[in-house]
């Protein structure tokens, strides 16, 4: 017993150290950033700096003010929105960031995988144009009865974005070609690619053109149904996602196939030795990640009710990095990620009403994950212990498993 | 394992030979036996210039013909060196791409006139971004530090470029502050890389985040309301040099340019020079490739990347401001629009040396003009198609040419001492 309060100690030191405090603070650390920059941009506050020595009071107040209204907004425009005149509509911002995290959440779990297998896929861009390309197809120029089309067209946005995928994993384990030039540049290819089909009424074209790159909105069988009625924009691609992110857990947790990608990960020399052909896990892990990507391009393609421009791909490919990043490349933190993340696209359009550029989201999104991806600044700012190699915790854990388990 | 690459490193290969070829026949076909009527002209001289040169006429066709089997002559050339187990000389490659530009250049303006001096000066101004940008890559990538963050530097330095000038009415303190603040975003990306050891590729990735989303934030709410006061910096005088600026061609593409060009011609030798000639470049890239063994030897290897790193970042600060006071004057939003991930292209196409990388920068600038031209002249073409080419290009080099194009050898891994 005297040990005790040593192992309380120890317990509190591994969760100090441990990758979830890190990502909170890391979380904390960048919406500070993102509220220097809201008030140093502020123009009460600029202004009352001049006097600041006779009255700091206001300096701070409006510094104060700036900072509670820009975020308030986000949270009203993400979350909930108290000054909206019934409830249907005070919720209607969530609803806003379940759907639009939905792609960010399909597409960060593609990135993450590579993470886990020790790669970096900077594609997500192309390979959800590619995506987006072949769902575009099924679901504009193909007439099949409904739910069939919708799962044909999510099948063949998920093929084409997964077979550029496997093909960068192809030339790279053929030829060692880094995986990060590759896919930057198929991200461009692609990109040109996509105008150049959506400017042709006879390839993905509008067919009544108009000469502009724009594709015709996909036919109502293959739409992403509505999940809470008409009122509501959040449709199925949500329910994708969550599903997604059980199918990612169970794949890379509870698979042979996902320990083998894990294997390669940690270090490609020994599962060289134990027998793991790296090449061709390199194949797979780009081709299973595209495939993730797809689902994304599925949903984009599936529920734009305008149909696809250019810019369809919405920037996710980038975001999705630093989704994965910011859930740590594991199912639930990625989903997380995904949720915050979407927030703030939800949020930008009401901090724009108020005034506040809704930029500084991306200066929040960047600072967050930069404190994410340097443990030892973390660390070192809050004087955090250095990580533990006791496993006092988990034995706890356990413990309480198994007294679970007894009954 | 290690030997089979060696030998494999070692031996020339008939890649170059068989591509060359290949890109000769296509030209000769779908510019010559399928080529479009009309005559193409070539005006070398502007209305301006002193000197006036005749244009030069030729069928469109007959020109497809010429070059592509002028290409298959240099790809035979190529071939005879592969057979004699040598490369193929930087100069052959470049009088390969010339000879292929032009034939483009002929295809695309059957019937028109390809304003020769307007096109190859573009290119060369909207290069210089580029040309920096990978310069600064470069810098990063010879002492074993990935930059993927050449972008976020470009756009620091464009913006810098912009409003200080605006606000000093001084050129000469924007291009300053343009290096500082490409500096700077590399002093991040170096303390990160040597001092926290973390993943040099996601540092890049999420610096180009962070600084997107801060000019973007600065310009929505501060460029934009006071554009007059802090965003009006004009573009930086055309520098005329006498007698030299008169020569047909060379004269106005070279010595009639902003000091941002003459800056990007000037420091691409250099740095050559001092990568390979001087032992600072020694030192640099005895780190890159074996930091261990420069160690041993009393380099110190953290403070030879970290000061590399950061004299990258101004370089590339530079090329961001060539995109502002050297090019369109105001900033703009997420105006690098990816010329960042270009130069990084630009690094391995040119195979991590100055001089090779910069004529491949030439050959994105080229591509862009040409998308804009190709437009007014033949507006049925698909430019789409005209823009892929430096990309696929890309792949193509980082595909094909493994064996000779070899990044330094301790890129992206940390050194740490012990």
């Amino acid at each position: 017993m005297s040990e005790s309060p040593d192992r309380f100690s120890q317990a509190l030191k591994e969760i100090l150290s441990g990758g979830f405090t890190r990502t909170v603070l890391s979380i904390i650390l960048g919406f500070l950033v993102g509220a220097l920059f809201m008030i140093g941009s502020d123009k009460a506050f600029i202004e009352s700096l001049g006097y600041f020595f006779s009255r700091p009071g206001d300096a701070l107040g409006a510094a104060f003010a700036v900072v509670t209204e820009g975020y308030g907004s986000l949270f009203r425009g993400s979350i909930f929105n108290g000054e909206a005149e019934t409830f249907e509509k005070a919720i209607r911002p969530l609803t806003e960031t379940l759907r639009l995290a939905a792609p960010l959440i399909l597409a960060g779990l593609g990135i993450g995988l590579t993470f886990r297998v020790g790669m970096f896929n900077i594609g997500g861009t192309g390979q959800i144009i590619s995506g987006m390309i072949w769902a575009t197809f099924v679901a504009t120029r193909l007439e099949l009865p409904f739910i069939i089309h919708t799962v044909v067209a999510v099948i063949a946005g998920v093929l084409g974005a997964a077979l550029l995928g496997a093909l960068t994993g192809f030339l790279k384990a053929r030829t060692g070609a880094h995986e990060v030039i590759l896919t930057i540049m198929f991200n461009y290819i692609m990109f040109n690619f996509f105008n150049f089909l959506l400017k042709d009424p006879l390839l993905l074209g509008e067919e009544a053109s108009t000469g502009n790159a724009k594709a015709d909105p996909a036919a109502a069988s293959a739409v992403l149904p509505k999940i809470l009625g008409d009122n509501y924009n959040l449709h199925w691609g949500f329910i994708l996602a969550l599903a997604a992110v059980f199918a990612f857990w169970w794949l890379m947790e509870r698979s042979t196939i996902g320990f083998r990608l894990r294997m390669v990960g940690e270090n490609p020399d020994a599962a060289r030795s134990a027998g793991v052909s790296v090449e061709r896990v390199y194949i797979l892990a780009m081709g299973l990640s595209a495939a993730f990507v797809g689902l994304a391009a599925a949903n984009q393609s599936l529920a734009s009710p305008l149909g696809l421009f250019p810019s369809a791909h919405a920037n996710i490919g980038f975001d999705a990095i630093t989704v994965a990043l910011l859930g740590g490349s594991n199912a639930p933190g990625i989903l997380l990620a995904g949720l915050l993340f979407g927030a703030f696209k939800a949020g930008a359009p009401s901090m724009q009403v108020f005034g506040v550029s809704p930029e500084v989201l991306g200066i929040v999104q960047g600072a967050i994950v930069l404190f994410i991806a340097a443990p030892p600044l973390i660390r070192m700012l809050f004087r955090l212990p250095p990580p533990q190699t006791t496993s006092v915790l988990s034995d706890i854990r356990q413990k309480l498993m198994r007294r679970g388990g007894a009954k | 394992m290690s030997q089979i690459q060696l030998a494999k490193e070692e031996r020339i290969g008939f890649k170059s030979p068989i591509t060359m070829a290949s890109i000769g026949v296509f030209v000769i076909i779908f510019f010559g036996v399928l080529g479009r009527e009309g005559e193409t002209v070539f005006e070398i001289s502007r209305r301006a210039d002193l000197i006036q040169l005749p244009s030069i006429s030729i069928g469109s066709s007959s020109l497809g013909w010429v070059s592509g089997i002028l290409l298959l002559l240099i790809a035979g050339y190529s071939l005879s060196s592969s057979l004699k187990n040598r490369k193929t000389p930087l100069w052959v490659s470049v009088l390969y791409g010339a000879i292929g530009v032009i034939a483009l250049l002929g295809w695309l303006a059957a019937g028109n006139q390809v304003p020769l001096t307007f096109i190859i000066g573009t290119s060369l101004v909207l290069a210089v971004p580029i040309v920096l940008g990978a310069m600064g890559g470069l810098m990063c990538e010879r002492v074993g530090v990935t930059n993927i963050a050449i972008e976020a530097q470009l756009l620091a330095g464009a913006f810098m470029a912009a409003v200080v000038s605006s606000i000093t009415d001084n050129f000469f303190l924007g291009l300053i502050s343009a290096m500082i603040g490409g500096a700077l975003v590399s002093l991040v990306l170096a303390v990160f890389a040597i001092k926290y050891l973390a993943q040099q590729i996601i540092v890049g990735v999420v610096l180009n985040v962070l600084v997107i989303g801060i000019t973007s934030f600065l310009f929505q709410q501060w460029l934009t309301q006071d554009a007059e006061n802090v965003n009006f910096p004009g573009t930086l005088d055309i520098i005329k040099i006498p007698f030299l600026s008169d020569i047909p061609v060379i004269g106005p593409v070279i010595f009639e340019n902003r000091i941002t060009v003459f800056v990007a011609l000037i420091f691409v030798p250099t740095l050559y020079f001092i990568l390979f000639r001087t032992k600072l470049g020694l030192r640099a890239r005895a780190v890159g490739e074996h930091p261990l063994a420069a160690d041993t030897v009393g380099i110190n290897v953290g403070r030879t990347r970290f000061w590399w790193v950061t004299m990258g970042g101004m370089s590339a600060g530079l090329g961001g401001a060539a995109l502002t006071i050297g090019n369109a004057g105001a900033f703009g939003r997420e105006m690098a629009g990816g010329f960042g991930f270009i130069a990084l292209a630009v690094v391995i196409l040119g195979r991590w040396h100055p001089i090779s990388a910069a004529l491949a920068a030439l050959l994105f600038g080229f591509s862009i003009i040409l998308r804009v031209w190709a437009n007014q002249v033949s507006p049925g073409i698909p430019t789409d198609f005209i823009i892929m080419v430096p990309y696929v290009v890309t792949v193509i080099a980082v595909v094909a040419f493994v064996g000779q194009s070899r990044p330094p050898k301790a890129l992206a891994i940390p050194y740490t001492k012990g």
